[in-house]
């Protein structure tokens, strides 16, 4: 009886969420005239500028997701180790930037950059990315290392194992759930970002969002749907490759 | 010792850049100054043209439309979601399993992905594009959070209360609003604020779904404004208030939250 009740739910995703995908093939595979091709993809293999600006746009959030981790991990040890009313609150202060609109955030950052008169560009680029994503690789990692039972690294301790072999053997392994979801978090939303490069570079950079974005705007929808339907193979592939790497460690984690 | 020193220092460091941009607006909002980094002098005029009506018509505009598109679409994601939570909870195993996959699938799309498959959609139905088309957009990314909020509270409930009222002779629609409900509250509340957040700060979305017949949110001006080379000045103190009034709320909640734990 009360089953029954998800399918209004059932219905509104199937028309806007199923269907709306689904016409992402359609168009991606079809030419103006609705016939069917492949034109729309040799065209994106023969066309370097979009092709550029894909691999640029990969490259990009895979430099903007190591900083992250590189200044996030750290981070989110030194919270998890504070006492947790103090770390409740500092956790907070990390998020907290979010709730400003991010292009007020992004035109800050241009602002700043503008103030300390350094030149926009890639470095400028990678700033931005680096600070709008930053809290998304700090939370879930504070997250499972807050979790993790201290009696596991104690006993590491006890065992004889130098503070380095602690972290590496002890203390990485048990957080790797949360730098997955870390890199997943800040990985995909970069991939896919539109605006941010352009104002942080005054139109300078373009990243593979924005090449979706004009073709769209311009009327190429079939070109337009092939490029998006490239970018959630990318995206399905790495979460695959990310889920994979969580279920083994999760499964190791267990065994515990 | 030394070593908490420098832990506390590398978290301030990272701090301070984090609200080196926003603490620059905020300042900035105290100048009359049209371009953001240039200083002349301390005023208040920004913050009252804000509320002078007249003077900046379509930032106010824009204003109202991203506070009413973002509680309509918060109000019916939670309706829509607290129905399907309850729907899916009674499910069988494998059908859960099935529709929870499904409800994932939006919030893992990209923004951009979600922006042109309803753009296209809407363009195949022939749909002129305006309030409806982006409130419908915003109840599509909205919902699943809502659900992801509700269910933990169904899982945590006691069937047999809601038995039982029956068993006492309530109707069903009695025992859901007296029973069911005050223990889901807390979750649909949630995920209200979830969804109402989500919404006024989403742009990508808005932008592919709100057409062109001039209606615009809060993030299309901004983008349009910036587009065109530089912020309206009046949006540094709009956002200075929406950051104060934000960090006031989370910390009070925040506190409160930490009291009740005592």
């Amino acid at each position: 009886m009360r089953r029954n009740w998800s399918i209004p739910y059932l219905l509104f995703l199937t028309f806007f969420v199923l269907i709306p995908l689904g016409l992402i093939v359609y168009y991606a595979f079809t030419s103006h005239d609705g016939t069917f091709t492949l034109t729309n993809f040799r065209k994106f293999w023969m066309h370097p500028e979009a092709m550029n600006t894909f691999i640029f746009s990969i490259g990009i959030a895979l430099i903007t997701t190591v900083l992250c981790l590189i200044l996030g991990y750290p981070a989110a040890y030194i919270l998890s180790r504070m006492e947790s009313r103090k770390a409740q609150i500092l956790v907070l202060l990390f998020i907290l930037p979010m709730w400003v609109n991010f292009l007020i955030r992004t035109l800050a950052t241009v602002a700043l950059f503008d103030f300390l008169s350094l030149p926009l560009g890639k470095g400028s680029l990678i700033f931005g990315m680096v600070y709008n994503f930053l809290p998304f690789m700090i939370y879930p990692i504070y997250n499972i290392l807050q979790k993790t039972d201290s009696n596991l690294i104690e006993a590491a301790q006890d065992l004889g194992a130098n503070p380095r072999q602690v972290f590496l053997k002890t203390i990485l392994p048990l957080s790797a759930p949360g730098i997955s979801s870390g890199i997943m978090m800040v990985f995909m939303p970069v991939i896919s970002t539109f605006a941010i490069a352009e104002l942080l570079t005054i139109n300078n950079i373009k990243l593979f969002g924005t090449t979706l974005q004009e073709n769209i705007y311009n009327g190429m929808w079939n070109y337009g749907a092939a490029l998006s339907l490239v970018m959630l193979l990318l995206i399905g592939l790495t979460s695959l490759l990310n889920s994979e790497g969580t279920t083994n460690d999760s499964a190791e984690g267990g065994l515990i | 010792m030394i070593k908490r020193i420098l832990s506390r220092s590398y978290l301030g460091v990272l701090l301070i850049m984090l609200y080196a941009p926003i603490l620059i607006i905020i300042i900035f909002s105290f100048t009359e100054s049209k371009v953001l980094g240039n200083w002349t002098g301390f005023s208040f005029k920004l913050y009252t043209s804000i509320f002078k009506s007249g003077v900046h018509h379509s930032l106010s505009n824009a204003l109202w439309n991203t506070l009413i598109i973002g509680l309509i679409s918060a109000f019916a994601s939670m309706i829509l979601g607290t129905m399907a939570s309850i729907g899916i909870y009674n499910l069988r195993p494998r059908a859960r399993k099935t529709v929870q996959l499904l409800n994932t699938i939006p919030i893992l799309n990209p923004d951009i992905i979600t922006a042109i498959s309803l753009f296209l959609l809407f363009i195949s139905l022939g749909f002129s594009q305006g309030y409806t088309t982006v409130i419908l957009a915003h109840i599509t990314f909205c919902t699943p959070y809502v659900v992801l909020s509700v269910l933990p509270r169904l899982r945590r409930m006691n069937e047999n209360l809601y038995e039982a009222a029956l068993d006492l002779g309530a109707t069903p629609f009695y025992a859901l609003r007296k029973i069911m409900l005050p223990e889901l509250k807390p979750g649909m509340i949630s995920g209200f604020i979830l969804a109402f957040t989500l919404s006024i700060d989403d742009f990508v979305v808005t932008l592919f779904t709100i057409g062109n017949q001039g209606l615009e949110t809060l993030s299309t001006y901004i983008y349009a404004d910036a587009r065109k080379g530089g912020l309206t000045p009046e949006l540094r103190p709009l956002s200075a208030i929406i950051f104060i009034t934000v960090l006031v709320l989370l910390l009070f909640i925040n506190q409160r939250s930490v009291k009740k734990k005592r």
